[in-house]
């Protein structure tokens, strides 16, 4: 009989592979803030919903098909004939949605608690551009169910780069690979959805954490834990273990998280047509436009401020670039902050108000995305759009005369 | 460029215009007493599908056996729904050409599989109860709910022949309080007339279908479409019932996981001060 031996296996491996050395310095010996509170969760629950979306993808590629004669007639299939093909549906539906959730929350915290301050400014950038990823990845994802609002939606934001002056039409021309959204566009769109953009956001994703473990976890004082280390174990006085500290305590994070999934996925998975759309369940007709088209919710801020910037000059390339600014802008942050604190914990009033300020309007414009617009609602996406920015751009002149309260020397 | 311009421009005039229908109040949609678990209402409705909507409509992506999940046997289903030469295991598709269907009706039937999914059980709830006669129509009927609807009303035997009745009102809290007492299919709509000093008043015209004399009483009617509707509902989403009551299994797995997760947190963080 061979008698098991777990340490020489390990040892084994080790010799060849660094485990025991990326374990300990990622897991049980990486050192985290003890002072996380409920907005460190979302760090994690991305990392979950990531890892949901590319399994139970997996399982949908399996019975879809990209094909414009089929791929409505596909869905259904796996919503009826394939065993359990509504639950992974539903799953892959309301984690695209959950997605943008945890990663608006995640990028608030970051927000809240200064977490693009030096020294972590590339994490931030990093975290920027896995947004756009992301924000990629979903439109490419939407067109595939082929039903009205996947066409029509793919038609509205391929268009917005038709609008840009010169190239502007080959450009749409080019991103379609046809003169308007067809079969064509529907098998790249699908390359990139489940090829081309989940390999970028997998690397990404790994950068991510890999610039997050170089530089340290911020907290919710904003004060750095490694200043303050044990002169004799060399370890921050104020950091513990990640394992096991921080993953039992993500474990409830992620229990917590899979009720509230769950009972959208079991017990509202449209939820009011937010997360799937009525329309979505006519098949796409090119030749019959429908009557109102808004992008699923997670766009709608930024199809608000689209619609509310007027043409000039004969074109409307002014909502392109209003809308491309409010997203780019993010990575800016880390330089348009002038405060010499970063917790929201120890900033002043005026911080205070405009972050309030920049929240109320994201979620009003979202909400305004939405509806068809009226005089009046086109008025005040216009008032929040300046408010949106106002945030950003004047926060290098308000973040430095606010009276900030002084930081602590060590997290509380 | 102009193309932009141009589709920009349709989606903003299109939403307009919706905008401006919605304010205006639209038919009212009425809520069918559909109850997801009544097998016998299930049973009915797809009865009638077969009956009425089956023969111009397909469901196909809806498969015969599938029926079971209403307590109908298979033996039931071959007897009852399967065309003679079918198997059970089709797709509930029909015999009519589409070349006919658009040169009869001006339009190809829409598939029913996923109708209740995109319009809701309430839009074809009344819209099945919205069908009067209008002579000026080629099929000789039209819908309150759906304007110059291709569809003639197929089941004008059961209802009878529903004729259009506008009463109009000078004052809106008069309209509405003759709305809301109708139990019928109605709408209220603004009327805008310019008298002859140039003033412009407003009427309020309430429209509603009368129902005439059929097979069934209005009451009766009004049940059969219930059932029918509780049928498209099913048929939209025929894993529905399994999925909500699996929720429940699922959200108390995880509530007691949760305690647990939480147990195992507050152990583990008893030493972190």
């Amino acid at each position: 009989m061979i008698k098991f031996d777990g340490k020489a296996l390990l040892g084994w491996v080790d010799a060849r592979f660094p485990l025991t050395k990326l374990w300990k310095e990622h897991l049980s010996e990486y050192y985290a803030p003890k002072n996380f509170n409920f907005w460190y969760y979302f760090g994690s629950l991305a990392l979950l919903v990531l890892v949901l979306q590319i399994v139970s993808g997996i399982w949908l590629t399996m019975s879809y098909k990209p094909d414009m004669t089929q791929a409505f007639a596909s869905v259904e299939y796996i919503m009826r004939d394939v065993s359990w093909g509504w639950l992974i549906r539903y799953m892959h539906s309301t984690g695209a949605s959950m997605f943008f959730v945890v990663v608006y929350l995640h990028m608030l915290r970051g927000m809240m608690y200064g977490s693009y301050r030096s020294p972590r400014e590339l994490l931030w950038l990093i975290g920027c551009v896995i947004y756009l990823a992301l924000m990629a990845e979903a439109f490419f994802g939407y067109l595939l169910p082929w039903g009205q609002m996947s066409y029509w939606g793919a038609q509205v934001i391929v268009n917005l780069f038709a609008s840009i002056p010169v190239i502007g039409p080959d450009l749409a021309v080019w991103i379609r690979g046809d003169y308007t959204i067809s079969d064509v566009t529907l098998n790249r769109f699908f390359a990139f959805h489940v090829v081309a953009l989940p390999i970028v956001l997998l690397l990404l994703v790994v950068v991510h954490i890999i610039a997050l473990h170089e530089v340290g976890s911020n907290n919710p004082d904003g004060v750095e834990i490694k200043k303050n280390k044990d002169p004799v174990t060399h370890l921050p006085r104020d950091g513990i273990p990640f394992h096991p500290y921080y993953t039992v305590k993500d474990i409830v994070g992620v229990v917590g998280f899979l009720i509230i999934f769950s009972a959208i996925v079991f017990w509202a998975p449209e939820l009011g047509g937010y997360f799937i759309e009525d329309n979505n369940f006519i098949p796409a007709d090119p030749l019959k436009t429908p009557e109102h088209i808004a992008p699923v919710w997670y766009f709608t801020p930024y199809y608000a401020m689209l619609r509310a910037v007027p043409s000039y000059f004969e074109t409307q390339v002014w909502g392109v670039i209003v809308m491309g600014a409010a997203v780019l802008i993010f990575f800016a942050l880390p330089w348009l902050d002038r405060s010499p604190v970063k917790s929201i914990r120890y900033r002043g009033p005026i911080y205070k108000s405009f972050l309030a300020a920049f929240i109320l309007s994201f979620l009003i414009l979202g909400y305004l995305g939405v509806l068809p617009p009226t005089p009046f609602r086109t008025a005040l996406a216009q008032f929040l759009t300046v408010v949106y920015f106002a945030f950003f751009l004047a926060m290098p002149w308000y973040s430095r005369i606010d009276r900030c309260k002084p930081e602590p020397e060590r997290v509380r | 460029m102009n193309q932009v311009l141009k589709l920009l421009l349709a989606i903003t005039v299109s939403m307009a215009t919706g905008a401006a229908l919605a304010s205006a109040g639209g038919v009212r949609l009425d809520q069918p007493a559909a109850d997801r678990l009544d097998a016998a209402s299930l049973q009915r409705g797809a009865q009638a599908f077969v009956n009425y909507c089956l023969p111009c409509h397909t469901a196909s992506f809806m498969r015969y056996g599938r029926l079971t999940d209403l307590g109908f046997t298979e033996a039931q289903i071959k007897a009852a729904f399967v065309p003679p030469e079918g198997k059970i295991g089709d797709t509930m598709t029909n015999a009519m050409r589409p070349g006919d269907a658009k040169a009869w009706f001006g339009a190809l039937p829409p598939d029913l599989s996923v109708i209740a999914r995109a319009r809701g059980t309430r839009w074809l709830y009344t819209y099945l109860r919205g069908f009067y006669v209008d002579e000026t129509k080629p099929t000789g009927w039209n819908n309150l709910v759906f304007k110059d609807v291709g569809m003639p009303h197929v089941m004008w035997q059961l209802s009878g022949l529903g004729r259009l009745v506008e009463k109009e009102y000078a004052a809106h809290g008069e309209a509405e309080a003759a709305l809301s007492k109708l139990k019928g299919v109605a709408e209220l709509v603004e009327k805008h007339e310019a008298s002859k000093d140039g003033k412009e008043t407003v009427k309020y015209v309430l429209r509603s279908v009368e129902a005439g004399k059929g097979a069934m009483q209005p009451d009766q009617y009004d049940s059969y479409v219930v059932d029918l509707v509780n049928f498209l509902d099913y048929l939209g989403e025929p894993a529905k019932n399994k999925r909500i009551a699996m929720g429940y299994v699922v959200l108390a797995f995880l509530l007691v996981l949760f305690v647990f997760a939480y147990l195992l947190k507050r152990e583990f963080w008893k030493d972190v001060h």
